[in-house]
Protein backbone atom coordinates (compact mmCIF):
# COMPACT_ATOMS: atom_id res chain seq x y z
CA UNK A 1 0.00 0.00 0.00
CA UNK A 2 3.06 2.51 0.96
CA UNK A 3 4.02 2.05 -2.84
CA UNK A 4 0.26 3.11 -4.26
CA UNK A 5 0.37 5.90 -2.14
CA UNK A 6 3.05 6.81 -3.46
CA UNK A 7 2.66 6.19 -6.74
CA UNK A 8 -0.45 8.35 -6.28
CA UNK A 9 1.21 11.14 -4.86
CA UNK A 10 4.12 10.76 -7.98
CA UNK A 11 1.28 10.47 -10.50
CA UNK A 12 -0.79 13.46 -9.10
CA UNK A 13 1.94 16.14 -9.42
CA UNK A 14 -0.89 18.12 -7.04
CA UNK A 15 -1.47 18.03 -3.43
CA UNK A 16 -3.87 15.27 -2.54
CA UNK A 17 -6.06 14.67 0.72
CA UNK A 18 -5.70 12.21 2.71
CA UNK A 19 -9.71 11.53 2.18
CA UNK A 20 -8.67 11.63 -1.85
CA UNK A 21 -5.98 8.96 -1.64
CA UNK A 22 -8.64 6.73 0.50
CA UNK A 23 -11.43 7.26 -2.53
CA UNK A 24 -8.85 6.58 -5.24
CA UNK A 25 -7.67 3.24 -3.25
CA UNK A 26 -11.04 2.64 -2.59
CA UNK A 27 -11.75 1.98 -5.79
CA UNK A 28 -8.76 0.01 -6.87
CA UNK A 29 -10.25 -2.18 -4.13
CA UNK A 30 -8.11 -1.58 -1.18
CA UNK A 31 -9.81 -0.40 1.38
CA UNK A 32 -8.10 1.51 3.97
CA UNK A 33 -8.61 4.39 7.17
CA UNK A 34 -7.08 7.73 7.14
CA UNK A 35 -4.62 6.84 10.17
CA UNK A 36 -3.24 4.22 7.77
CA UNK A 37 -2.40 6.74 4.66
CA UNK A 38 -1.17 9.00 7.24
CA UNK A 39 1.16 6.20 8.60
CA UNK A 40 2.23 5.30 4.74
CA UNK A 41 3.06 8.88 4.41
CA UNK A 42 5.11 8.99 7.32
CA UNK A 43 7.27 5.89 6.07
CA UNK A 44 7.42 7.64 2.77
CA UNK A 45 9.13 10.54 4.54
CA UNK A 46 11.36 8.68 6.36
CA UNK A 47 12.50 6.86 3.04
CA UNK A 48 13.18 9.87 1.15
CA UNK A 49 15.25 11.49 4.15
CA UNK A 50 18.61 10.70 2.65
CA UNK A 51 16.90 11.34 -0.77
CA UNK A 52 16.44 14.89 -3.37
CA UNK A 53 12.64 14.87 -1.91
CA UNK A 54 10.38 15.65 0.05
CA UNK A 55 6.33 15.53 1.26
CA UNK A 56 4.90 18.38 2.19
CA UNK A 57 1.74 19.26 3.70
CA UNK A 58 0.16 22.40 2.12
CA UNK A 59 -3.57 23.85 1.98
CA UNK A 60 -4.46 21.50 -0.53
CA UNK A 61 -3.08 18.14 0.68
CA UNK A 62 0.10 16.04 0.79
CA UNK A 63 2.58 17.39 -1.99
CA UNK A 64 5.59 15.43 -3.35
CA UNK A 65 8.56 18.58 -3.48
CA UNK A 66 11.80 18.82 -4.36
CA UNK A 67 14.32 19.76 -1.34
CA UNK A 68 14.58 23.05 -1.39
CA UNK A 69 18.12 22.69 -1.11
CA UNK A 70 18.10 21.57 -4.83
CA UNK A 71 16.85 24.47 -6.36
CA UNK A 72 19.66 26.24 -8.04
CA UNK A 73 19.83 23.27 -10.09
CA UNK A 74 16.69 22.99 -11.09
CA UNK A 75 16.64 26.44 -11.84
CA UNK A 76 18.58 25.95 -15.57
CA UNK A 77 16.38 23.25 -16.54
CA UNK A 78 14.01 25.73 -17.69
CA UNK A 79 14.95 29.06 -19.73
CA UNK A 80 12.45 31.04 -18.32
CA UNK A 81 12.49 32.82 -14.60
CA UNK A 82 8.87 32.40 -12.70
CA UNK A 83 7.11 35.58 -13.75
CA UNK A 84 8.59 38.57 -11.53
CA UNK A 85 5.30 39.82 -9.39
CA UNK A 86 4.51 43.70 -9.22
CA UNK A 87 4.97 45.60 -5.72
CA UNK A 88 1.49 46.70 -7.07
CA UNK A 89 0.40 43.05 -7.26
CA UNK A 90 2.21 41.82 -3.87
CA UNK A 91 0.56 44.83 -2.07
CA UNK A 92 -2.48 43.71 -3.18
CA UNK A 93 -2.72 40.03 -2.76
CA UNK A 94 -0.87 41.10 0.85
CA UNK A 95 -3.68 43.26 1.79
CA UNK A 96 -6.54 40.59 0.89
CA UNK A 97 -4.65 37.90 2.58
CA UNK A 98 -4.96 39.59 6.02
CA UNK A 99 -8.12 41.78 5.97
CA UNK A 100 -9.97 38.89 3.45
CA UNK A 101 -12.74 38.87 2.11
CA UNK A 102 -12.46 42.86 1.19
CA UNK A 103 -13.47 44.82 -1.48
CA UNK A 104 -11.39 46.76 -4.29
CA UNK A 105 -12.73 50.07 -2.43
CA UNK A 106 -10.98 48.49 0.75
CA UNK A 107 -7.62 47.80 -0.72
CA UNK A 108 -7.59 50.90 -2.62
CA UNK A 109 -8.31 52.80 0.87
CA UNK A 110 -5.41 51.36 1.93
CA UNK A 111 -3.24 51.31 -1.21
CA UNK A 112 -4.57 55.21 -1.75
CA UNK A 113 -4.28 54.06 -5.38
CA UNK A 114 -7.02 52.79 -7.60
CA UNK A 115 -6.72 49.24 -8.31
CA UNK A 116 -6.53 48.52 -11.74
CA UNK A 117 -8.68 45.80 -13.25
CA UNK A 118 -5.80 43.75 -14.25
CA UNK A 119 -4.37 43.39 -10.90
CA UNK A 120 -7.09 41.71 -9.82
CA UNK A 121 -7.61 39.43 -13.12
CA UNK A 122 -4.47 38.59 -12.75
CA UNK A 123 -4.75 37.56 -9.27
CA UNK A 124 -8.13 35.51 -10.24
CA UNK A 125 -6.13 33.86 -12.91
CA UNK A 126 -3.55 32.78 -11.11
CA UNK A 127 -6.15 31.48 -8.78
CA UNK A 128 -4.51 33.00 -5.84
CA UNK A 129 -7.90 34.82 -4.87
CA UNK A 130 -11.01 34.00 -5.87
CA UNK A 131 -14.83 36.10 -5.42
CA UNK A 132 -16.27 35.00 -1.77
CA UNK A 133 -19.61 36.99 -2.07
CA UNK A 134 -20.94 40.50 -2.21
CA UNK A 135 -20.77 42.95 0.07
CA UNK A 136 -23.93 44.21 1.30
CA UNK A 137 -23.74 47.65 0.03
CA UNK A 138 -24.56 50.16 -3.24
CA UNK A 139 -23.21 48.31 -6.22
CA UNK A 140 -22.86 45.03 -4.50
CA UNK A 141 -18.87 44.73 -4.97
CA UNK A 142 -17.62 41.53 -5.06
CA UNK A 143 -15.37 40.58 -1.79
CA UNK A 144 -12.39 38.91 -2.54
CA UNK A 145 -10.68 36.22 -0.67
CA UNK A 146 -7.82 34.14 -1.05
CA UNK A 147 -7.68 30.26 -1.63
CA UNK A 148 -5.76 27.58 -1.13
CA UNK A 149 -3.33 27.45 -3.90
CA UNK A 150 -1.77 30.93 -3.06
CA UNK A 151 -1.17 28.79 0.32
CA UNK A 152 -0.15 25.78 -1.68
CA UNK A 153 2.37 27.99 -3.75
CA UNK A 154 3.77 29.30 -0.80
CA UNK A 155 4.39 26.27 0.60
CA UNK A 156 2.30 26.70 3.95
CA UNK A 157 -0.43 24.77 5.43
CA UNK A 158 -3.25 27.59 6.39
CA UNK A 159 -3.32 31.90 7.11
CA UNK A 160 -2.16 31.70 9.92
CA UNK A 161 1.32 30.48 9.11
CA UNK A 162 1.90 33.79 7.05
CA UNK A 163 3.71 35.97 8.40
CA UNK A 164 2.27 38.26 10.94
CA UNK A 165 0.85 41.18 9.91
CA UNK A 166 3.44 44.18 11.60
CA UNK A 167 1.41 46.13 14.37
CA UNK A 168 0.56 49.66 13.57
CA UNK A 169 2.66 51.72 16.03
CA UNK A 170 0.18 53.38 18.45
CA UNK A 171 1.61 57.03 18.87
CA UNK A 172 0.45 60.39 19.55
CA UNK A 173 0.37 62.02 16.67
CA UNK A 174 2.23 65.14 17.93
CA UNK A 175 5.50 62.08 18.35
CA UNK A 176 4.98 60.83 14.65
CA UNK A 177 5.07 64.33 13.52
CA UNK A 178 8.49 65.04 15.17
CA UNK A 179 9.71 61.54 13.68
CA UNK A 180 8.69 62.92 10.03
CA UNK A 181 10.19 65.83 11.03
CA UNK B 1 12.78 70.75 -20.38
CA UNK B 2 12.63 71.06 -16.25
CA UNK B 3 10.85 68.14 -16.02
CA UNK B 4 12.97 66.16 -17.87
CA UNK B 5 15.70 67.69 -15.90
CA UNK B 6 13.58 66.47 -12.69
CA UNK B 7 13.47 63.09 -13.99
CA UNK B 8 16.72 62.48 -14.42
CA UNK B 9 17.04 63.90 -11.55
CA UNK B 10 14.68 61.11 -9.74
CA UNK B 11 16.43 58.31 -11.84
CA UNK B 12 19.50 59.30 -10.74
CA UNK B 13 18.52 60.22 -6.98
CA UNK B 14 16.91 56.88 -6.70
CA UNK B 15 19.78 55.26 -6.64
CA UNK B 16 21.45 56.46 -3.51
CA UNK B 17 24.82 55.21 -4.15
CA UNK B 18 25.19 57.19 -7.20
CA UNK B 19 27.28 60.46 -6.70
CA UNK B 20 27.38 61.24 -10.18
CA UNK B 21 24.82 64.84 -10.22
CA UNK B 22 23.05 65.13 -13.56
CA UNK B 23 24.51 67.42 -16.07
CA UNK B 24 22.07 70.42 -16.73
CA UNK B 25 22.85 72.73 -19.88
CA UNK B 26 26.32 71.69 -19.32
CA UNK B 27 26.41 72.40 -15.53
CA UNK B 28 26.16 69.68 -13.28
CA UNK B 29 22.94 69.91 -11.29
CA UNK B 30 24.65 69.86 -7.62
CA UNK B 31 21.98 71.40 -5.85
CA UNK B 32 18.65 69.69 -4.92
CA UNK B 33 15.70 71.71 -6.13
CA UNK B 34 13.70 73.03 -3.80
CA UNK B 35 10.62 72.00 -5.92
CA UNK B 36 11.38 68.37 -6.38
CA UNK B 37 8.01 67.17 -5.28
CA UNK B 38 6.33 64.61 -7.47
CA UNK B 39 8.14 65.78 -10.87
CA UNK B 40 5.26 66.61 -13.17
CA UNK B 41 5.17 63.76 -16.07
CA UNK B 42 7.74 61.75 -13.90
CA UNK B 43 4.30 60.04 -13.39
CA UNK B 44 5.20 56.42 -15.35
CA UNK B 45 8.81 56.83 -13.62
CA UNK B 46 6.39 56.98 -10.55
CA UNK B 47 4.53 54.49 -10.91
CA UNK B 48 7.15 52.30 -11.99
CA UNK B 49 9.25 52.66 -8.95
CA UNK B 50 6.56 53.21 -6.02
CA UNK B 51 3.21 51.79 -6.09
CA UNK B 52 1.34 54.68 -5.48
CA UNK B 53 1.21 58.23 -3.82
CA UNK B 54 1.61 56.79 -0.26
CA UNK B 55 4.39 54.56 -1.43
CA UNK B 56 6.18 57.58 -2.88
CA UNK B 57 5.40 59.70 0.20
CA UNK B 58 6.63 57.45 2.00
CA UNK B 59 9.80 57.46 0.40
CA UNK B 60 10.32 61.22 0.30
CA UNK B 61 9.52 61.26 3.98
CA UNK B 62 12.16 58.13 4.94
CA UNK B 63 14.97 58.12 2.27
CA UNK B 64 14.91 61.78 0.65
CA UNK B 65 14.44 63.00 3.95
CA UNK B 66 12.13 65.87 2.67
CA UNK B 67 10.36 67.68 5.31
CA UNK B 68 6.71 68.12 4.28
CA UNK B 69 6.36 70.62 6.91
CA UNK B 70 8.54 73.55 5.24
CA UNK B 71 7.55 72.87 1.70
CA UNK B 72 6.62 76.19 -0.03
CA UNK B 73 2.84 76.23 -0.64
CA UNK B 74 3.02 78.48 -3.64
CA UNK B 75 5.22 76.45 -5.10
CA UNK B 76 3.63 73.29 -4.70
CA UNK B 77 0.35 75.20 -6.03
CA UNK B 78 2.50 75.92 -8.88
CA UNK B 79 3.44 72.27 -9.65
CA UNK B 80 -0.31 71.55 -9.12
CA UNK B 81 -0.98 73.84 -11.78
CA UNK B 82 1.91 72.54 -13.73
CA UNK B 83 0.66 69.04 -13.78
CA UNK B 84 -2.90 69.58 -15.37
CA UNK B 85 -1.33 71.64 -17.83
CA UNK B 86 0.49 68.50 -18.61
CA UNK B 87 -1.37 65.35 -18.05
CA UNK B 88 -2.12 63.58 -20.65
CA UNK B 89 -5.96 62.56 -20.34
CA UNK B 90 -5.11 59.29 -20.61
CA UNK B 91 -3.15 59.28 -17.69
CA UNK B 92 -5.70 61.28 -16.02
CA UNK B 93 -7.02 59.24 -13.70
CA UNK B 94 -3.37 57.21 -12.76
CA UNK B 95 -2.19 61.39 -11.74
CA UNK B 96 -5.71 62.02 -10.04
CA UNK B 97 -4.09 60.18 -6.77
CA UNK B 98 -1.32 61.98 -6.87
CA UNK B 99 -2.80 64.86 -7.42
CA UNK B 100 -4.83 64.22 -4.30
CA UNK B 101 -2.24 63.68 -2.38
CA UNK B 102 -0.65 67.32 -3.17
CA UNK B 103 -3.64 68.82 -2.17
CA UNK B 104 -3.50 67.02 1.12
CA UNK B 105 -0.25 68.07 1.99
CA UNK B 106 -0.95 71.66 0.54
CA UNK B 107 -3.40 72.02 2.88
CA UNK B 108 -1.84 70.41 5.82
CA UNK B 109 0.88 73.24 4.89
CA UNK B 110 -1.40 75.99 4.55
CA UNK B 111 -3.21 74.99 8.22
CA UNK B 112 0.27 74.83 9.74
CA UNK B 113 0.93 78.26 8.08
CA UNK B 114 -2.17 79.85 9.92
CA UNK B 115 -1.74 81.22 13.55
CA UNK B 116 -2.40 77.88 16.15
CA UNK B 117 -6.44 77.19 15.38
CA UNK B 118 -8.36 75.13 17.44
CA UNK B 119 -10.21 71.95 15.04
CA UNK B 120 -13.48 71.04 15.53
CA UNK B 121 -14.10 68.28 17.64
CA UNK B 122 -16.17 66.53 14.83
CA UNK B 123 -13.53 67.61 11.95
CA UNK B 124 -10.74 65.30 12.06
CA UNK B 125 -6.80 66.49 11.82
CA UNK B 126 -6.01 65.98 8.19
CA UNK B 127 -2.36 65.83 8.92
CA UNK B 128 -3.53 63.26 11.68
CA UNK B 129 -5.65 61.30 9.17
CA UNK B 130 -2.68 61.41 7.09
CA UNK B 131 -0.50 59.56 9.32
CA UNK B 132 -3.14 56.88 10.12
CA UNK B 133 -3.42 56.30 7.18
CA UNK B 134 0.21 55.96 6.41
CA UNK B 135 0.84 53.84 9.22
CA UNK B 136 -1.47 51.56 7.68
CA UNK B 137 -0.54 51.55 4.15
CA UNK B 138 3.24 50.68 5.58
CA UNK B 139 2.10 47.95 7.63
CA UNK B 140 0.84 46.39 4.42
CA UNK B 141 3.59 47.72 2.09
CA UNK B 142 6.04 45.33 5.17
CA UNK B 143 3.89 42.56 5.10
CA UNK B 144 3.91 42.36 1.50
CA UNK B 145 7.14 42.49 1.82
CA UNK B 146 7.20 39.65 4.37
CA UNK B 147 4.82 37.42 1.75
CA UNK B 148 7.20 38.05 -1.14
CA UNK B 149 9.91 36.65 0.60
CA UNK B 150 7.98 33.37 1.12
CA UNK B 151 9.59 30.85 -0.90
CA UNK B 152 7.32 30.88 -4.04
CA UNK B 153 6.48 27.41 -5.96
CA UNK B 154 8.68 27.72 -8.87
CA UNK B 155 10.79 30.03 -7.83
CA UNK B 156 12.36 28.81 -4.94
CA UNK B 157 11.04 25.53 -4.75
CA UNK B 158 9.89 22.86 -7.53
CA UNK B 159 6.65 19.97 -7.01
CA UNK B 160 7.93 16.63 -7.74
CA UNK B 161 6.20 14.28 -10.21
CA UNK B 162 6.56 11.60 -12.16
CA UNK B 163 5.93 10.29 -15.64
CA UNK B 164 2.78 8.37 -15.95
CA UNK B 165 3.48 4.57 -17.33
CA UNK B 166 2.14 3.16 -19.67
CA UNK B 167 -1.68 2.80 -19.16
CA UNK B 168 -3.92 -0.06 -20.75
CA UNK B 169 -6.95 0.76 -22.03
CA UNK B 170 -9.09 -2.28 -22.53
CA UNK B 171 -9.79 -1.03 -26.15
CA UNK B 172 -10.15 -2.56 -29.24
CA UNK B 173 -8.13 -0.78 -31.87
CA UNK B 174 -9.13 -0.21 -35.39
CA UNK B 175 -7.12 -0.65 -38.06
CA UNK B 176 -8.35 0.79 -41.31
CA UNK B 177 -6.22 1.00 -44.54
CA UNK B 178 -6.26 3.48 -47.27
CA UNK B 179 -7.97 1.37 -49.77
CA UNK B 180 -10.85 1.05 -47.10
CA UNK B 181 -11.26 4.39 -46.30
CA UNK B 182 -11.43 5.20 -50.37
CA UNK B 183 -14.36 3.11 -50.47
CA UNK B 184 -16.22 3.53 -47.60
CA UNK B 185 -15.84 7.56 -48.43
CA UNK B 186 -16.93 6.62 -51.81
CA UNK B 187 -20.09 4.53 -50.42
CA UNK B 188 -21.10 7.62 -48.33
CA UNK B 189 -20.87 10.31 -51.45
CA UNK B 190 -22.69 7.81 -53.89
CA UNK B 191 -25.24 6.86 -50.69
CA UNK B 192 -28.83 8.22 -51.52
CA UNK B 193 -29.92 10.32 -49.03
CA UNK B 194 -32.90 8.51 -47.55
CA UNK B 195 -33.21 10.80 -44.68
CA UNK B 196 -34.33 13.84 -47.07
CA UNK B 197 -38.18 14.93 -46.34
CA UNK B 198 -40.32 16.98 -48.67
CA UNK B 199 -43.11 18.55 -47.99
CA UNK B 200 -45.84 17.29 -50.17
CA UNK B 201 -48.27 19.78 -50.56
CA UNK B 202 -52.26 19.30 -51.80
CA UNK B 203 -53.25 20.68 -55.65
CA UNK B 204 -55.38 23.32 -54.80
CA UNK B 205 -58.93 23.01 -55.76
CA UNK B 206 -60.09 26.49 -56.69
CA UNK B 207 -63.70 27.32 -56.54
CA UNK B 208 -63.52 29.18 -59.66
CA UNK B 209 -61.97 26.54 -61.76
CA UNK B 210 -64.77 23.86 -60.24
CA UNK B 211 -67.55 26.28 -61.76
CA UNK B 212 -65.52 26.52 -65.40
CA UNK B 213 -65.67 22.41 -65.03
CA UNK B 214 -69.20 22.05 -64.33
CA UNK B 215 -70.40 24.75 -66.93
CA UNK B 216 -68.19 22.57 -69.44
CA UNK B 217 -69.98 19.75 -68.48
CA UNK B 218 -73.80 21.11 -68.40
CA UNK B 219 -72.85 23.08 -71.85
CA UNK B 220 -72.94 19.52 -72.94
CA UNK B 221 -75.80 18.30 -71.72
CA UNK B 222 -78.60 19.48 -69.20
CA UNK B 223 -78.24 18.10 -66.51
CA UNK B 224 -75.94 16.10 -64.73
CA UNK B 225 -75.86 14.46 -61.32
CA UNK B 226 -73.60 15.74 -58.47
CA UNK B 227 -71.27 12.97 -58.52
CA UNK B 228 -70.35 12.87 -61.98
CA UNK B 229 -69.06 16.19 -61.14
CA UNK B 230 -66.43 14.68 -59.08
CA UNK B 231 -63.18 13.63 -59.66
CA UNK B 232 -61.60 10.66 -58.00
CA UNK B 233 -58.81 11.05 -56.07
CA UNK B 234 -59.20 14.89 -54.94
CA UNK B 235 -61.19 13.32 -51.78
CA UNK B 236 -63.34 15.27 -49.57
CA UNK B 237 -61.75 18.64 -50.13
CA UNK B 238 -62.78 18.04 -53.92
CA UNK B 239 -66.57 17.82 -52.74
CA UNK B 240 -66.30 20.46 -50.85
CA UNK B 241 -65.09 22.26 -53.88
CA UNK B 242 -67.84 21.31 -56.25
CA UNK B 243 -69.75 21.80 -53.89
CA UNK B 244 -69.29 25.24 -53.05
CA UNK B 245 -69.11 25.37 -57.25
CA UNK B 246 -72.56 24.45 -57.66
CA UNK B 247 -73.97 26.81 -55.23
CA UNK B 248 -72.15 29.65 -56.83
CA UNK B 249 -74.11 28.52 -60.17
CA UNK B 250 -77.10 28.47 -57.97
CA UNK B 251 -76.78 31.50 -56.73
CA UNK B 252 -75.93 33.52 -60.15
CA UNK B 253 -78.54 31.71 -61.34
CA UNK B 254 -76.90 29.70 -63.91
CA UNK B 255 -77.81 26.27 -62.77
CA UNK B 256 -80.73 24.63 -60.42
CA UNK B 257 -79.81 22.46 -57.51
CA UNK B 258 -82.76 19.30 -57.60
CA UNK B 259 -83.09 16.66 -54.92
CA UNK B 260 -85.64 14.31 -55.15
CA UNK B 261 -86.41 11.26 -53.04
CA UNK B 262 -82.74 9.80 -53.74
CA UNK B 263 -79.91 11.07 -51.51
CA UNK B 264 -78.38 12.56 -54.85
CA UNK B 265 -78.04 16.02 -56.19
CA UNK B 266 -78.79 17.08 -59.76
CA UNK B 267 -77.40 20.09 -61.18
CA UNK B 268 -79.46 21.35 -64.05
CA UNK B 269 -78.23 23.66 -66.89
CA UNK B 270 -80.46 26.99 -66.53
CA UNK B 271 -78.98 28.98 -69.65
CA UNK B 272 -79.25 25.79 -71.68
CA UNK B 273 -77.69 23.49 -73.70
CA UNK B 274 -75.10 26.70 -75.43
CA UNK B 275 -74.17 25.55 -79.06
Amino acid sequence: MINTVEALLFGAGRPLRLSEIRNLLDTDGIPSELSDIKQCINSLEDRYDASSLEIVEVASGFRLQIKQAFSPSLTHLWNERAPRISKALMETISIIAYKQPVTRGDIEDIRGVSVSTNTIRSLLERNWIKVSGFKDAPGKPALYATTKEFLDDLNIKNLSSLPDLPDSIETDDGEIFSQVV
Amino acid sequence: MRILQYVVFIMQNTNQAQLEFPIVMGQPYEIIPDDLFIPPNALELCLETFSGPMDLLLYLIKKENINILELDVSNITDQYIEYIDLMDSLQFELAAEYLVMAATLAEIKSRLMLPQENYDEEEEDPRATLIKRLQEYQRYKSASENIALLPRVDRDFFTASAGLPEIKIDKQEITVSKEELATIFHEIQTRPDLKLHHQIDFEELSTQERIQIILQILSKRNIVSFSKTLRKGEGRHGVVVTFLASLELAKDGHIELIQNKTEEIFLKSLTGVSN
